[in-house]
Formats: structure tokens, C-alpha cells, sequence
């Protein structure tokens, strides 16, 4: 990876979306990237925004927040009216269309599906969103590993959750590999 | 590992085996790892009724032994001065962890600024010099927490580690050092037999050994102003005597004190002068403007106070213009002004930011255009 | 109790250092650290292993004169600075010596939560119903309608009881005597040294200069009168009618219970936890 990959996650509160953070950099330590993580929420803890913003280099990371994004994901249309600008041209766009209705740009590389909806018919509930869409995000872009991206699940939720967000990985990757067919 | 684990882990292998605080935003991992794992080690952590009871129980328990830190935020960070001020007129060593956050009062407590350059240096009442450190990574975090508490230890004071909101929850992928290379240095003690014993007692370096309550040496600790034994003096010849000793201890030791960084400073015609997670967005800027041809170079102060002057008036002799980023309304600028008197008003430019978002690399290379 | 001879008190007394005092004469503070040093001579403690700390005011001057491990703090904090130094070392016998306005004004939060978590702290609360050292102000003990110079039209507040106080905060020792009854003060100093567990003595006594003189009260000899006359022991509370009891200060042992320490259960919490993996 010669330049650093920026990457924002974003929604709102209760989301899961610095959890995401937290798996997608430590699945990039464990593919031995180089990776800074940071986020920027308000005091709820339930609703309100959120965000976070992974950058992934094999170089020293100077500024550690996603100024100019290789890849947004959206999962509420606030998130998304308010980060679609600061994509670059050639970014890649994933939006939660059972939130995000209007997208104020066509974007080339944009990737549209109903991300809580199908985790709560196939997982049972809405809460492995996050797993689920970052599963289809890394699928999508490459960035890490399946493996890493897998350890690092194993290493970050609580036991009694591993197998719930694995099966919501998979289900993330099967997503990005059937999309559009 | 995140900036705050950075420096509960830092703070734990510095030997630090007293934490006492109270929760506050943008600090409370420091606390909720330490409540895990001092524990664990034999230490002390104790959840006090507020800030003011935190500084004060650190500084006792410095007292009768132990290496302690607390950790706080803004608001915190206010209620503590006038037990970081005793802490500094009593010599007694302990760490302060202030994780800035924005505004007075409440303001924006999960946004970052710079607000409390100043006061970390002035906070306390009575002009007491204060020994400041500013990490702008995770690693370095860990490495200055370790750092502060080694300086308070041996320099016999408060010493403060501030941090940036965004350093304090960025995480960030750090190789921490094997633990046989971690410095770690403990408190002078004293070899006189305890009737001989003064607690204020500097060597020739103007440090000065501390005994222990429960050593036998049942000495007198007082906020009052006191002789080199400790106790209470109205003699204005003592007291100037007690306040200059706060002060001369650090600016006979500023080589041991000052560490910074410079970076592209050789050919620089501009420099980039800030510190913390500014300095990172500086540090993006300067390639992108190197990339471009433009000569232009960082200094940033990992011990912000004592000020680095003589390095920074060095530095900055050769250079045309200063740029100083900050988030907050003009602080470590005036620094700068004071130190480069040779250059107009002009020619040190600020770029301030208050609304709770981060300086980017583009804020600055914009700016380092304009003047180019 | 045994009867300490006052040879033996001067060895305690740190002579070569701050003699004379800051108190002024008729104040009560000399005959409470009297108390103190009989208590701790006939206990046989090691004077090595005491530590006496106090915050600001008349009585937190203190323990500059007395030979042990002393801090003499900030306002208000003495308990916040005796809790750092107690949960360090706490084979340690801890002793604060505080006063009404920096315990109960200023101090009172370190005072309830202290109480509450029933750390093994001594405080010895010497009571003189005003701020002396600053000229006499009104304090949260200073009796309603009494005068003080920020209450000169009389006092619209009303006072604390600070053994309800503590108590109420879960103090497991509490007792009030009064600067008159050296020798029960004696002992109830050292029984709240030996007891394990917050412990609290309100020791009312006399400011003859200022709160005297504002109030009317006679000098010392006549205040002292006044905590012979005007106190009666809880002992006795039941067996009078209540006219007689209305307005005297009742002395004795409020409180005397076993709970669980502080320090001891922390000291648990490290054994349970410390094969953890580090």
C-alpha cells in the first residue's frame, strides 16, 4: 500500500460504528499495517452522531482524521448529506437504504442496500448492523483480510457475541460478493 | 492500544502504584484501566468524592511513599489548582493528567482544543514555575506519561501531562518498548540519620531527597510558606528563599527538561510551531508542501513548559515567517512573539480553530502558500 | 485510663521548633492537644507510625507542635489528604485535627463520603462555633441568633449537629464531649484511635476572644463554666425530663459499631484479585 487508505464510518449513536472502528484497525494491525483510529460522537450514548474514521498505511500516518475519503460508509441519511462531499471522485460509497433515502450525488463506485433491515430478518435484530456492513465494506474494498478481519472479530466483542457477529460477517460477504447479480 | 491506555499502561510501568480521581470525559479510560489493573498489582485506586479530594489524596499518599497520578479534564483540572499549587510549595511528588476538552465551564466535553496551554502553566495561584509534557501520538503518550512521572519524582513536583481529546481516544498501532528498557527513576531518598534530616535539602543540582511519613523521620509538611526544615516561617529572607527554590530547580535543569522535535528545519524559510495533534496535521502539510518545493519545517515542544527559548530562538533565527497553529484564541503564540523579536507581528501567523474540529493539513498548507 | 504524667507530655512537644503558639490564651485547642498526647503516651503507640493532619484554622495549627508525622494542609481537604496517606499505609494510625467551619463548610463533602466508606481515619472535630483565625465569621456550627462579624444582626441560619451528621453518613464512631472533661476526652480519643473504622469526636470548646467576646460569654473561665453546667451525659438524657435536657450539649459515645473497613476491604479486594493475569 504505497499511500494511506482513508476510511469513515458514520451514523449515529448506538450504531456500533466505533466498535466497527475498533475491529476494521485491529484487523489492519493484524494484516501488519500501519493504522490510526479516531471518532468523534456526541454525549448520547443512544442517537446523536457518530463517527469513525480509520486511515490504513504502510507509511507513518501524520494527521489521524479521514479528511478526503477513500470509502464512506452511511448508515443514517444525516451521516450521509453530511460526508458525501469530502469523498474523493474515485471513492467508494456504501449506504443503509433503510435510512438513507435521498443521495445528494450519483457517485461512481456507490453501493446501496438495506443493511439494518436484512440483519433484522437474517440475524434476528438489528444490533450486528455494524459487523454486517463492515463485513460487506472489507469484502468491497480489500482494505484487510477476511482472515484478519475474522481474528480481530474473535478479539474485540465480548465471547458471548462472537458467533452472532461471525455469522454477520459472513452474511456481509456473501452480500458484497452476490451484489448486483 | 488507545491514547489513554497508553498512559494507564505508561503510569504502570513507571511504577505508579496510586491512582485516585474522579470520572470525567475525555479522561475516564485512564481511570477505568487503572481501577483493572492496579489491583491486580498491589496499588491503590480509590474513586473520590471529586477532584479536589483526588489531587489531595495523590499528594498524601506521595507523602507516605507512593508514586501517584490522577487523571482529569478541564473542569477537573480547575478544582485541582489549589492542590497542585500545594503540591509544588511542598515539593511532593505526584502527576496530573489533563485531557483537554473545549470551552469553559461544561463546553463541548467529547471535542478537542488546546484552551489549557496557559493555564497548566499559571493555573495555580502564586507563581509557582510548573514542569508541562505533550505527547502527539499514542506511543508517545505512553513514553511521556513515563516521563512525567519520572520528572515528578525526581524534580520533587507536580508535573502534568496534557493531552488532546482526540490523542486520548485515538487508537493507534504501537509497539511498546520490552520493559527492560523502560527508564524508570524513584525519589532521592535521605541517608542522614532523621535528626539531621531537613525536608528541603537541595544538592548541588538543587534537588532535594524526601523521607517517608512511617520512615521515622516525622517531619512537618505545611502549605504555609517554610524554612528548609519545613516549618512555618513569616521571615521574608526564608520565603523568598522557599520560592525561589520551586524555580531554580528548573532552570538550572532546562537541558535535562526541554525535549523537542524539529523536522525539516535545516533549509526551512517557514516553520511550523504547535504541539499535540495539531502538530500531526502540521507534520501532513509540511510533505504535501515539500512534495511541492516549498521549504518549510516543524518544531514541536514535547516539554511545552518550562518554554524551550533558547532552542526555539535558534531555531526560528533563520527562518522568515512562523506559523503557529493552535486550537484555542492565541496562546503559545505569544511565546513565539516574545522569543522572535526580530520579526514584525506579521510575520508569526496564527491559525486558531474553536468550534470543536481539528486543524487539517490542508488549514495549514493553504496557509503556507498564502505566505510562500 | 492511664494517668500521664506532664513530663511525659512535653517529650511530645516539638520545643526547639514553633514555641510560643499561635493560639491566644483561654483558647481550648492546647487542652485538646493535651488530650491527644496523654491518649497516645498510654497507648504506647510508636510515634513513627502516627500521622496527624488538618487542613486551615486556629485548630488546624496544630500539628506543627507535636512530634509525629505531620501535614498540615489546605482547606477544608485535611480528610481527602488523610485518605491518600492511610490507603498507602495503612498499619498507620491516621489522626485529623479539624475545626467547625473547615470540617463542615468548606470540608463537608470529604467529611460525609469519608464516613461513608468508613475509612479508618480519626477525626478529632474541635468545635468552637466561629472562624477565629480570620476574625470571626459565622460558621455551620455558630447557634442561631448568635452574633459573629458576617452575622451582626444575629444568625438567620441554622446550626449543625455534626454527630447527627456523621452519623447519618455512616460514621461507626461518633462522641461529642466538650473541652471541660479533659479526661473523658482522653478517652474517647483513645478509643476512637483503637476502634476500626471512621471514627468522629466533637470536642466543643471555647473561643473566649472572638466568639466570647461577640456573644457575651464571659471570658474562659466562665465558658469552661458553661461546659461543666450547660452539658449533661447521654447516660443521663433518658432519666430527665425534657425541660432539662432542652438546650445542653450531650457528651458521650454516640456511636460505637462494627462495620466493614475501608482499607480491610480493599486489602480484600487485592487478595481476590492479584493471581489475576497482570
Amino acid at each position: 500500500m504505497d499511500k494511506s487508505y482513508e476510511i469513515r464510518l458514520s451514523g449515529s449513536g448506538g450504531q456500533g460504528l466505533i466498535l466497527a472502528g475498533i475491529i476494521l484497525a485491529r484487523a489492519a494491525v493484524i494484516d501488519k499495517h500501519k493504522v490510526t483510529q479516531t471518532q468523534s460522537y456526541g454525549p448520547e450514548s443512544r442517537g446523536g452522531y457518530s463517527r469513525a474514521d480509520v486511515i490504513i498505511s504502510d507509511r507513518e500516518i501524520y494527521f489521524p482524521e479521514a479528511t478526503n475519503f477513500n470509502c464512506l460508509l452511511a448508515l443514517t441519511q444525516e451521516a450521509c448529506d453530511k460526508y458525501l462531499f469530502d469523498l474523493r471522485e474515485t471513492g467508494i460509497l456504501i449506504i443503509d437504504t433503510t435510512f438513507v433515502k435521498n443521495l445528494a450525488l450519483a457517485a461512481d463506485n456507490t453501493y446501496e442496500l438495506p443493511f439494518t433491515e436484512i440483519a433484522m430478518d437474517k440475524l434476528g435484530s438489528p444490533i450486528s448492523t455494524n459487523v454486517l456492513s463492515l463485513a460487506f465494506l472489507v469484502k468491497v474494498t480489500g482494505i484487510v483480510s477476511e482472515k484478519a478481519l475474522e481474528t480481530s472479530i474473535r478479539e474485540s466483542v465480548k465471547p458471548a457475541f462472537v458467533d452472532l457477529n461471525l455469522k454477520a460477517m459472513k452474511l456481509g460477504f456473501d452480500l458484497a460478493k452476490n451484489y448486483g447479480k | 492500544m488507545q491514547g489513554n491506555e497508553a498512559v494507564a499502561y505508561g503510569a504502570l510501568d513507571a511504577g505508579v502504584n496510586f491512582f485516585a480521581g474522579y470520572p470525567i470525559t475525555p479522561s475516564t479510560e485512564v481511570a477505568e484501566i487503572l481501577a483493572a489493573e492496579l489491583p491486580k498489582r498491589g496499588g491503590v485506586f480509590v474513586q473520590m468524592e471529586d477532584e479536589i479530594a483526588s489531587i489531595c489524596a495523590i499528594t498524601g499518599a506521595s507523602l507516605a511513599g507512593a508514586k501517584a497520578l490522577t487523571a482529569t479534564s478541564g473542569p477537573g483540572f480547575s478544582l485541582m489548582q489549589e492542590g497542585i499549587g500545594f503540591a509544588k510549595i511542598t515539593e511532593t511528588p505526584c502527576v496530573v493528567v489533563n485531557v483537554q476538552r473545549l470551552g469553559p465551564s461544561t463546553g463541548m466535553p467529547t471535542s478537542p482544543a488546546q484552551g489549557d496551554i496557559m493555564q497548566a502553566k499559571w493555573g495555580s495561584h502564586g507563581d509557582s514555575p510548573s514542569i508541562v509534557l505533550y505527547p502527539d501520538s499514542v506511543k508517545e503518550s505512553y513514553e511521556l506519561t513515563i516521563r512525567a512521572v519520572n520528572l515528578a519524582e525526581k524534580y520533587r513536583t507536580c508535573v502534568i501531562l496534557l493531552m488532546d481529546e482526540v490523542i486520548g481516544h485515538m487508537r493507534e498501532s504501537v509497539r511498546l518498548p520490552d520493559m527492560a528498557n523502560v527508564r524508570v527513576i524513584n525519589r532521592i531518598k535521605p541517608t542522614v540519620p532523621p535528626h539531621w534530616y531537613k525536608h528541603y535539602d537541595e544538592n548541588q543540582k538543587y534537588l532535594s531527597p524526601l523521607a517517608s511519613y512511617g520512615e521515622g523521620y516525622r517531619f512537618h509538611v505545611t502549605g504555609l510558606t517554610h524554612d528548609a526544615h519545613g516549618f512555618p516561617t513569616n521571615k521574608s529572607g526564608e520565603a523568598a528563599e522557599m520560592m525561589e527554590a520551586c524555580g531554580r530547580k528548573i532552570s538550572y535543569n532546562m537541558r535535562d527538561l526541554v525535549q523537542i522535535e524539529s523536522r525539516d528545519m535545516e533549509d526551512a524559510k517557514i516553520a511550523i510551531f504547535t504541539a499535540g495533534i495539531t502538530a500531526r496535521a502540521a507534520k501532513a502539510a509540511i510533505a504535501m508542501a515539500r512534495h511541492e518545493g516549498i521549504k518549510v519545517g516543524l518544531l514541536r515542544p514535547l516539554t511545552i513548559w518550562p518554554f524551550p527559548d533558547d532552542a526555539v530562538r535558534k531555531m526560528l533565527r533563520d527562518v522568515d515567517t512562523v506559523i503557529v497553529p493552535e486550537l484555542n484564541q492565541g496562546q503559545m503564540i505569544h511565546e513565539i512573539r516574545r522569543l522572535t523579536k526580530d520579526k514584525s507581528d506579521g510575520d508569526v501567523i496564527p491559525i486558531q480553530r474553536v468550534n470543536g474540529q481539528l486543524i487539517t493539513p490542508n488549514d495549514i498548507l493553504r496557509k503556507i502558500k498564502e505566505v510562500c | 485510663m492511664a494517668n500521664i504524667p506532664q513530663k511525659i507530655v512535653h517529650q511530645y512537644l516539638r520545643h526547639d521548633k514553633k514555641f510560643p503558639h499561635v493560639w491566644c490564651a483561654g483558647c481550648s485547642n492546647g487542652i485538646v492537644l493535651g488530650a491527644i498526647i496523654r491518649a497516645i503516651a498510654s497507648m504506647n503507640l510508636n510515634r513513627d507510625d502516627i500521622v496527624m493532619v488538618s487542613g486551615i484554622g486556629c485548630s488546624s495549627r496544630m500539628p506543627v507542635y507535636i512530634d509525629l508525622n505531620t501535614l498540615h494542609t489546605l482547606h477544608g481537604r485535611s480528610i481527602a489528604y488523610a485518605t491518600g496517606v492511610k490507603l498507602h499505609k495503612p498499619h498507620m494510625k491516621v489522626i485529623v485535627v479539624t475545626g467547625d467551619g473547615d470540617c463542615t463548610a468548606i470540608g463537608g463533602n470529604h467529611l460525609i463520603h469519608a464516613a461513608r466508606r468508613n475509612i479508618d481515619l480519626t477525626v478529632i472535630l474541635i468545635n468552637n462555633n466561629i472562624y477565629g483565625m480570620t476574625g470571626g465569621q459565622c460558621s455551620p456550627t455558630t447557634p442561631h441568633d448568635a452574633i459573629a462579624t458576617t452575622s451582626p444582626y444575629g444568625n438567620i441560619e441554622p446550626d449543625f449537629n455534626i454527630c447527627n451528621l456523621a452519623m447519618g453518613a455512616g460514621a461507626s464512631f461518633v462522641a461529642r464531649t466538650t473541652a471541660f472533661h479533659v479526661t473523658e476526652m482522653q478517652n474517647y480519643f483513645q478509643s476512637a484511635i483503637e476502634h476500626p473504622g471512621f471514627s468522629l469526636i466533637e470536642v466543643v470548646s471555647a473561643c473566649p476572644v472572638i466568639y466570647g467576646r461577640l456573644n457575651k460569654k464571659g471570658g474562659a473561665p466562665q465558658m469552661m463554666k458553661e461546659f461543666r453546667d450547660n452539658s449533661i451525659p447521654l447516660t443521663a438524657v433518658d432519666k430527665l425530663p425534657p425541660e432539662k435536657v432542652a438546650g445542653k450539649i450531650q457528651r458521650g459515645i454516640l456511636r460505637k459499631e462494627i462495620h466493614p473497613e475501608f482499607c480491610s476491604a480493599y486489602a480484600d479486594l487485592v487478595d481476590r484479585v492479584k493471581d489475576k493475569e497482570v
